[in-house]
């Protein structure tokens, strides 16, 4: 019971479908002299299961339209999920009523990619911190909500005396440090952080993960990490989940990741980052491009596109399994030890 | 002679209350088949540095300076009727978002035809035909069907590779490519990246390819420049810059890399962030956020100083190398 009195958030059996077909007058269509329905939908994510660890970082990386972000929303609560469950501290909260809700919208807090769409452009600094502490501490007097203000301002490096400034007048990694300080000024336990520093440049870069580490250790934060960019995954995470098509194919601990992916598509994926030290790009050639998830393919999403893919892999869903490194691969590969 | 010679290039935009100076006066050459990188971060000048080549930066942007030479002849002096002969034709380019890039409203095959129509008198069956060498060039599945397609019905992976295959339809001397592959996921742009090594190997063709990834620089180009503010602070070879940066900003720059740093550990990081065009230092525009900024570098911009195979703009550096220099005298 060890293990699962330190989770945080438990995400189980997680699916997430978005309509593309629309109402149900949309969907029906004549053909051949009879009425036909046809629904199609987007699998976002088709049954991902992950334990966040109090004290963590859990990184969720994977290439665009792996579902990677819909699994930081739908945690959030920002979409409902079409299955599965999210438990936080042991407590269900995917289908609790608005106000039952808010004691752990508080704990629980978000960063956004983009700091120039996740700042109001007509609200000041002040306002913008100010405002998710009136609404969770409605009884705080003017002087606290200011102080804390003050404070969280402080600790992510931004000159408490710009409070008046709008978000326009700062630069982009500048912005990012007050999204942060918004997301911290309700002191929350979890943070989901979705590609907090790709739209950043390099040196700033650093400067956001920096803080982001510190604010981690003086506030006991835990991280849901979603980023593409897997050297960030290398140096910042704790674990890591590698997703593909709306399912977790490899999760690890961040050294034994990185040292020994076990995965077919982790190790092309790992094999593909540009690095500093190779003169010549040595990566492994994946056939084939990601297929649409409307469409999924039978079996093992990834089978069309694998070098060891055989019959069971295209008939069968391969399950997240434990292998002796410590590494959980859903491959079957893997686990009839041909790979 | 090197293929292409930018000379003191100063490039400026006229705005309300001045002109903005984007480049000032950098200078670089590119010779045939050599692969150039182009690095610094977003305000650098990088992307307008590509664009003045072929003289494409819009009003209020306007070349104030400087020469570009190519095969020693000034694209900078040339008429727009002149230059168009030349662009597309001998300098091709490759922009960052592939669906900006292409008419969503033409097939691809329209649009190729067209690009070489403009440049060659033959037949739109022959050109059809090139285009078509063009695209199994790039690794295209059933490039016949593809001619006949819409942008949309392509992933992104496969629209770059048809931009690709456009940029080579006439057979260019040089090959621009502004951030290539920035749009496109990790496995999608080790794949683009071997072709565009590939090809220029083949046909050699020179590449300038501006980037804000280290990586791909030291795995695509043989030279690389660094800018920052406007300006070239230091550019050589690749291998050394990236193994033993000289100027404090390079430095700077691959230390915030993730990898450089021990996991879990802080990241080296610059302090403050680039100035706007704005306000732009006196000086060597990095002074504010160097720490061996001393009075001189406040007051002029530095010259360049030789060190190995690398052309460095930084007093700090000109000053160790003529502290090791005296020190040698002193041993002899």
């Amino acid at each position: 019971m060890t293990s699962q009195s330190s989770t945080l958030v438990n995400i189980q059996g997680l699916e997430k479908k978005f309509d593309l077909t629309g109402g149900l007058l949309e969907q029906i269509t004549f053909k051949n002299g009879k009425f036909q329905r046809r629904q199609e939908a987007v699998h976002a994510i088709n049954g991902v299961d992950l334990q966040v660890q109090k004290g963590e970082a859990l990184c969720v990386v994977g290439e665009s339209g792996c579902g990677k972000s819909t699994v930081a929303r739908t945690v959030m609560g920002l979409l409902s999920p079409t299955a599965g469950e999210i438990h936080y501290d042991g407590q269900r909260i995917d289908n609790l009523s608005g106000d039952a809700v808010l004691p752990y919208r508080r704990k629980m807090q978000m960063i956004f990619q983009n700091p120039y769409a996740s700042l109001n452009p007509r609200m000041t600094i002040q306002k913008t911190l100010e405002e998710p502490i009136r609404f969770h501490h409605p009884e705080w007097s003017e002087l606290e909500v200011r102080d804390k203000v003050h404070e969280v301002m402080h600790s992510v490096g931004i000159n408490p005396d710009w409070g008046a400034r709008f978000g326009h007048e700062f630069s982009g990694g500048q912005r990012q440090r007050i999204a942060i300080a918004r997301a911290l000024a309700v002191d929350p336990e979890f943070i989901v952080a979705d590609e907090p520093i790709s739209a950043l440049d390099v040196s700033i870069q650093a400067q956001v993960l920096n803080l982001l580490m510190d604010a981690q250790e003086s506030r006991n934060l835990t991280y849901l990490f979603i980023t593409h960019d897997l050297a960030v995954v290398e140096h910042f995470g704790t674990r890591v989940a590698v997703m593909y098509l709306g399912r977790v194919c490899e999760l690890a601990d961040t050294k034994t990741l990185f040292s020994t992916p076990r995965h077919p598509y982790t190790q092309a994926l790992l094999s593909a980052i540009p690095k500093l030290e190779d003169d010549r790009p040595n990566h492994i050639r994946l056939q084939g491009e990601v297929p649409t998830p409307v469409n999924l393919p039978s079996g093992c999403v990834f089978h069309g596109r694998c070098p060891y893919a055989n019959e069971r892999c295209k008939q069968e869903i391969p399950q997240l399994i434990a292998t002796d490194g410590g590494a959980q691969v859903a491959c079957h590969a893997v686990e009839e030890g041909r790979l | 002679m090197p293929l292409l010679e930018v000379k003191n290039l100063d490039v400026r935009f006229a705005v309300r209350g001045g002109d903005l100076k984007a480049l000032r006066g950098i200078s670089f050459t590119l010779d045939k088949g050599e692969r150039l990188g182009l690095v610094g971060e977003s305000g650098a000048g990088k992307s307008v540095a590509a664009f003045s080549i072929l003289n494409l930066i819009a009003r209020p942007g306007y070349i104030a300076g400087g020469q570009i030479l190519f095969e020693g002849k000034d694209l900078a002096a040339m008429s727009e009727r002149e230059l168009r002969k030349i662009r597309g034709n001998r300098i091709a380019m490759i922009f960052q978002d592939p669906m900006m890039t292409l008419n969503p409203v033409l097939t691809i095959g329209t649009q190729m035809v067209e690009a070489i129509l403009a440049h060659r008198k033959i037949s739109k069956k022959a050109a059809r035909e090139i285009a078509l060498e063009k695209l199994r060039k790039v690794y295209i599945p059933s490039p016949e069907k593809r001619l006949d397609q819409y942008p949309h019905e392509l992933s992104g992976g496969m629209r770059q590779r048809v931009i690709i295959a456009i940029a080579l339809l006439l057979d260019p001397e040089i090959i621009i490519a502004d951030e290539p592959t920035t749009a496109l996921d990790v496995t999608i742009q080790a794949e683009i990246m071997d072709l565009l090594l590939e090809l220029c190997e083949q046909e050699n063709v020179a590449l300038m390819l501006i980037t804000h990834d280290l990586g791909v620089v030291s795995q695509v180009t043989q030279r690389m420049l660094v800018m920052y503010s406007g300006r070239i602070i230091e550019q050589g070879s690749t291998k050394e810059i990236i193994n033993d940066a000289q100027h404090p900003y390079t430095q700077g720059l691959i230390n915030a890399l993730p990898q450089m740093g021990e996991p879990g550990g802080r990241l080296f990081q610059i302090p403050g962030s680039m100035p706007s065009l704005k306000n732009v230092p006196t000086g060597c525009p990095f002074n504010p956020r160097c720490k061996f900024a001393t009075e001189q570098c406040k007051r002029e911009m530095p010259q360049y100083v030789r060190s190995g195979n690398v052309d460095v703009a930084c007093y700090e550096v000109s000053n160790l190398i003529e502290q090791e220099k005296r020190m040698q005298e002193a041993e002899s």
